[in-house]
């Protein structure tokens, strides 16, 4: 009896090996698309390796607070975008989105031109993490958490 | 593996899931409707989002369902194939039905949500392009359980390995938003954290156990239909043996 392996537990083994291969082949794929799958390059990696003037890419981060201007022809916008390490104006005609403010996220689909702006022909806005009600905004913190204790 | 074991026998399984089956379906369908009628009509509109952060009570719970069905495919696929549990083949077919509506509502509903918000319906990040790969999977799946369960007893021993190879998607689907820059947010709500407000996050874990007692009620019902089917079968064949003997 103990020197034959149960076939239960011989297959239990073998499924467990494939699975911890199967685990590790799709964890070294996802490192492997680590660069390629990103969708869009932050203005860090912009400033460290800038793109060819005429290959198109995707710019994502933070439009800085106070740097949406409007030009004199009424629909094309100007702002910056920021990530904490590097800053990279984009200019972009047409109607933005929604979501689109300052202090939030925003992706640019675009080129970089040979001054260094990124001129956008479409723009993302991206949302974060955090679900806020409208009336709650103005709020610090502390004063929401206090509001939310009273009405509960 | 006694308690795994006494569920080998259909009947002892029959006898648990019959009772069960239409108490979860109730209460999972009037918490999923009191829950979606305090979020379409009473939860707050979001600070930058406005009306259209309702569609998160249907989205988050069809997402996390969606997921939850692969990997529920993937723990019967492994007990199937290791201890060849006659009930684990059956609950991972029956499981694929939901996980794949629950996948395709989450793209759905995550679509219509994009499009006011990020001003796209459809972008390939990897968020998005991982789960519309989880949905495809489940098709398949879908398929090849069938063709299997057409070929007769033992067969299912390919969906089975398929089930557990499809898993490598579900860690993929969740990290895609850590790994990658991606248009999607990251997870709002993690272990013990939540950067959702409290008539929000509410809202959602109700709507979310409202959905996964309806996705359960389901399993078991559809479990049930495919012993059903599969005892009619088996009598069809002894019945035509009989006659052929006469």
């Amino acid at each position: 009896m103990s020197e034959f392996v149960k076939p239960k537990h011989q297959r239990l083994v073998l499924v467990l090996i494939a699975v911890v291969a199967l685990i590790g082949a799709g964890l070294l794929a996802a490192w492997a698309l680590r660069s390629q799958a990103s969708y869009f390059y932050l203005p860090a990696d912009i400033a460290a390796d800038p793109p060819a003037p005429d290959r198109a890419v995707r710019l994502g981060g933070m439009v800085e607070g106070g740097s949406i201007k409007t030009a004199a022809d009424g629909v094309t916008i100007q702002f910056v975008v920021g990530d904490g390490k590097a800053r990279v104006p984009v200019s972009f005609k047409g109607i933005a989105p929604d979501l689109f403010q300052e202090g939030s996220g925003v992706v640019a689909e675009g080129k970089l031109g040979a001054d260094g702006t990124f001129i956008a022909d479409n723009l993302l806005a991206k949302h974060d993490e955090k679900y806020v009600p409208r009336e709650m905004k103005d709020m610090t913190e502390a004063q929401a958490r206090a509001a939310v204790a009273e009405t509960q | 593996m006694a308690p795994m074991h006494a569920f080998a026998n259909p009947a002892r399984f029959l006898r648990l899931a019959r009772p069960l089956t239409a108490p979860l379906l109730i209460v999972g369908g009037l918490l999923v409707a009191a829950s979606l009628w305090w979020g379409l009509v009473h939860a707050p509109a979001e600070r930058l989002q406005g009306d259209s952060v309702r569609i998160l009570f249907i989205h988050v719970p069809a997402a996390w369902l969606g997921m939850g069905g692969w990997t529920a495919i993937a723990v019967a696929s492994f007990v199937e194939l290791v201890w060849r549990h006659p009930l684990a083949g059956i609950g991972a077919r029956a499981a694929a039905v939901p996980g794949a509506f629950f996948a395709l509502l989450c793209l759905v509903t995550g679509s219509i949500w994009g499009r006011p918000a990020w001003g796209t319906w459809w972008v390939w990040d990897g968020r998005l392009t991982s789960m519309l790969v989880l949905f495809f999977l489940y098709l398949s799946y879908l398929a090849l359980a069938d063709a299997a369960s057409k070929d007769g007893d033992g067969q299912s021993r390919i969906p089975a390995i398929f089930g557990l190879v499809g898993a490598v998607n579900i860690p993929i689907i969740h990290y895609s938003v850590l790994w990658w820059n991606s248009l999607h947010q990251p997870p709002s709500i993690t272990l013990g954290k939540s950067e959702m407000a409290p008539e929000f996050l509410w809202t959602l874990l109700a709507a979310t156990v409202g959905f996964s007692l309806l996705f359960g009620g389901v399993v078991l019902a559809r479990m049930r239909m495919i012993l059903a089917d599969n005892q009619a079968e088996a009598r069809l064949r002894r019945r035509a043996m009989e006659a052929a003997d006469a």
